[in-house]
């Protein structure tokens, strides 16, 4: 009965020490729907290793983790684990080789215990009826490795480090010798970091690799023994941590070289009228304390990491979500804020999720369109079919939506083409203030260039823009002022034009590193 | 016409396909079937059915179910001969559809106050409902034998039946309401994606109340028509009424997911149950194979119907 808690071994022992090459990437690349998101990627993962993977958002490092970690099959190229090539492959066949992958959102079943958990799949059993061994083997399995946690606690009672740990011991319990983990610490307070950083020295210690994706600098650097950096789906470097600084990163993240189509050109105004006011929003969703002010044919950008609450602020805006706070439209308050109220006073937020926020897709083009506009196509509640068609036709042809057909199953369009769809339908009525979140997310070249010349010329035409968007590039491309957000606040407001992208993410990594007491009130 | 559209033509039209190969077979098989006399009496009984069916495709489209139409129907059945008796018989015709239009509205504000799927609250609602009717008809039967009550059920217009005329007219209407008012395309958002709708500016909560308002009401007036045809009124009238319109609307193509579907479906849904049910009693079948048999061509109808889908 000795060692119960592990399957018996597939490999030798020997395999461990054989060679210090975990997993060697040679020329991997992804692509999505004929989007290329990883190119070329050359990389040995030692045994025994922590290694970050780090770069901007979309830069595609949580892409290269599940590559990796079998979640994704690389489109080109050969991925040898433990000097095994591996041609196509998925999280089953992964584990079997050794990798085991811990997700941002942690797939556990909420209701079963910790040792149900741990064991899910691979129980003792006789013909399907339990032994109800888990217990007795989970203790095993922590005295071997370590890690303590109470076996029948239900797993949604208990912290999301605690969590985190099933997760982990559930990969030990299958032998796993490689362990990624995405994104670990973003729901996590300062000593639970510590805590997971302890954990991966241990499984460390014991001969393991983790593969550490994060976009929290200091985390890494805190723990991990390599970096590899990517950035625009390229890798750029793999580092040594020893004596490596937060600003040599933040370089090499930047210094890759990245393909981008030229911005429309900016016409600023000057000292422009004031069409959006907002003083002091708060809420309990991640909003504290946000005042900004757009001006009359102005375009101001907000960025900041993933999670700092740019989407939230602009929820907050619009009132899909309820705030405190003082807005003003056109210098008249706006109180009571619903999306209702909001389109009707001349203020639009295309959201960032065409799929789930955005478009209805089992209706086709044209009553997509005409959604948010009701009252305008349905003035007494009969639709007018014949104006629906012509404002659809107008969206089709200013933006060259393809197929272009009012009538088209816009489930079955590419995700430019939704998008085109998304922010023509914001756009009818000419509305005074426009919010987009993320407008050119998941879309192609063509359709990203589109979108940024309607940005450029809603802007011209006079109305008030603010931009969202992950990438910085974006943001200093299209805006004239930028805000840079950080747990719900903004910190900090720059000029487009005399700002580079280094000095942005350098402030953002920056602030983020700073205690929550020092931010201002 | 090739192999993929007629595939997709299969899935569109599955319900209308089958009606028409079992009335083909019907009339082969017996003389009595293809007659004005069957077919009348086939619309006439299935009328009250096919109205409740038409108001639940509102409901099941705008992403909920109603299981306490049923019940609604029941409640509306001992107030209209309660009524009639101890009243005024066309008040009590009158009141059975404001009695359900009351009901569908108090489902509507528990569904969406207490924020709990339909599925939940009108398992709840139609126990309380039946319990009003049992209340109210003091657990007896009501006969109302005048025939200033038993009009609508068994007067006919024009050589039809009343019964037969309001259903068409109210699935006319609600198919106007579905594709031609902005009504309907709100109620076709919220079920297709209801955080798009809301964001979108539209009060997803009040339409979904007016859809269970539109069942109640449609019970309501399927117990009128009901319960003057057999000029009695009793608590037990419409159980399982809920399940086979349920049932009929998704027979007739329309999407349990909500966001797709048309009320013609339905009634065709029910017409299709309701030819299955004629066939045996004109064949004089033996009745012991009727549950098998509906079984097995409601199968043969989703069966269609996905073939088509995987096609695609």
């Amino acid at each position: 009965m000795g060692s119960r808690w592990t399957k018996p071994p597939r490999r030798h022992v020997s395999d461990l020490s054989a060679d210090n090459v975990a997993i060697a990437a040679r020329g991997v690349a992804v692509s999505f729907g004929g989007t290329s998101v990883l190119r070329d990627i050359d990389l040995d993962i030692h045994t025994g290793e922590i290694h970050g993977l780090v770069g901007e958002n979309g830069a595609g490092k949580s892409t290269l983790g599940k590559v990796l970690g079998g979640y994704y099959t690389a489109s080109a190229g050969q991925l040898e684990v433990f000097g095994k090539s591996i041609g196509k492959w998925d999280a089953p066949e992964a584990l079997a080789a050794g990798i085991a992958i811990m997700h941002q959102e942690l797939q556990l079943v909420p209701a079963l215990s910790v040792a149900e958990n741990v064991f899910l799949g691979i129980e003792d059993q006789t013909f399907g009826v339990l032994h109800r061994t888990e217990a007795d083997r989970l203790g095993e399995l922590m005295d071997a490795t370590g890690f303590y946690l109470d076996p029948d606690a239900a797993a949604d009672s208990l912290s999301i480090a605690d969590r985190q740990k099933i997760e982990i011991l559930r990969a030990l319990a299958r032998d796993a010798r490689v362990i990624v983990m995405d994104e670990p610490t973003s729901s996590l307070a300062k000593d639970q970091i510590a805590q997971l950083h302890d954990t991966m020295r241990q499984l460390r210690a014991t001969g393991r690799t983790v593969i550490y994706v994060s976009h929290f600098l200091d985390d890494i650097l805190d723990v991990a023994d390599r970096v590899t950096v990517l950035r625009d789906g390229n890798l750029v470097q793999t580092m040594s941590a020893e004596n490596l600084t937060k600003g040599e990163i933040v370089s090499a993240m930047l210094g890759g070289t990245k393909t981008e189509t030229p911005f429309p050109p900016k016409e600023i105004p000057t000292s422009p009228r004031p069409v959006l006011v907002a003083k002091d929003l708060r809420n309990s969703f991640g909003v504290n304390g946000v005042s900004l002010t757009v001006g009359e044919g102005e375009i101001v950008g907000l960025t900041g990491l993933v999670g700092a609450g740019r989407t939230e602020i602009a929820r907050a805006l619009v009132g899909a979500d309820p705030s405190s706070g003082h807005v003003e439209i056109d210098g008249v308050p706006f109180v009571n804020r619903t999306p209702i109220r909001s389109t009707k006073r001349g203020l639009v937020m295309v959201p960032e999720d065409r799929r789930k926020q955005g478009l209805v897709m089992t209706l086709p083009v044209r009553s997509n369109v005409s959604l948010p506009h009701l009252r305008r196509f349905a003035p007494k509640g009969l639709m007018r079919q014949s104006e629906e068609r012509q404002t659809t036709q107008g969206i089709i042809d200013n933006f060259e939506v393809r197929p272009a057909s009012v009538d088209g199953d816009i489930s079955s369009y590419s995700g430019g083409n939704q998008q085109k769809v998304l922010i023509g339908k914001w756009l009818v009525g000419d509305p005074k203030i426009v919010i987009l979140d993320e407008p050119s997310r998941g879309v192609d070249v063509g359709a990203r260039q589109l979108i940024h010349e309607a940005i450029a010329e809603l802007a011209r035409g006079g109305a008030g823009v603010l931009v969202i968007s992950s990438e910085i590039e974006e943001v200093l491309g299209l805006a004239h002022r930028v805000c840079l957000v950080d747990r719900g606040q903004i910190r900090a407001t720059v000029d487009a034009h005399d700002t580079t992208e280094a000095e942005i993410l350098q402030n953002l990594f920056q602030f983020q590193s700073e205690p929550a007491e020092a931010a201002p009130a | 016409m090739n192999r993929s559209k007629f595939f997709s033509f299969c899935q569109t039209y599955a319900v209308l396909i089958l009606i028409v190969v079992l009335m083909a077979v019907l009339t082969s098989l017996s003389d009595s079937f293809l007659t004005v006399a069957n077919i009348l009496n086939i619309l006439n009984q299935n009328a009250p059915l096919a109205i409740m069916a038409s108001a639940m495709t509102l409901v099941i489209i705008a992403g909920g179910f109603d299981l306490s139409v049923g019940a609604t129907f029941a409640v509306g059945a001992v107030c209209s001969a309660w009524v009639a008796l101890n009243v005024n018989p066309y008040l009590g015709l009158a009141l059975a559809p404001l009695v359900g239009l009351l009901l569908g509205v108090l489902n509507g504000l528990v569904i969406t106050m207490l924020n709990v799927h339909s599925f939940l609250a009108t398992i709840a609602t139609s126990l309380i409902f039946k319990g009003v009717a049992v209340v109210i008809s003091d657990g007896r039967l009501i006969p109302v034998r005048m025939d200033t009550f038993t009009w609508l059920g068994r007067d006919k217009l024009g050589g039809v039946f009343l019964s037969i005329w309001i259903m068409v007219a109210f699935a006319l209407i609600l198919t106007f309401v579905l594709t031609r008012t902005s009504f309907g395309r709100k109620v076709l958002a919220v079920g297709g994606n209801a955080e798009a709708a809301i964001l979108s500016g539209i009060r997803a909560d009040r339409v979904r109340i007016a859809t269970f308002a539109i069942a109640g009401l449609a019970a309501g007036l399927a117990s009128a028509i009901a319960t003057s045809r057999i000029s009695m009124g009793q608590a037990s009238a419409g159980s399982g009424f809920e399940l086979q319109a349920i049932a009929a609307v998704i027979l007739g193509g329309t999407s349990i997911y909500g966001g797709v579907g048309a009320i013609w479906r339905s009634i065709a849904g029910v017409m299709l149950l309701a030819l299955i049910n004629n066939g045996f009693n004109i064949l004089n079948a033996d009745p012991f194979y009727r549950e098998l048999t509906t079984g097995l061509i409601i199968l043969a109808a989703i069966g269609i119907s996905s073939i088509g889908q995987r096609a695609r």
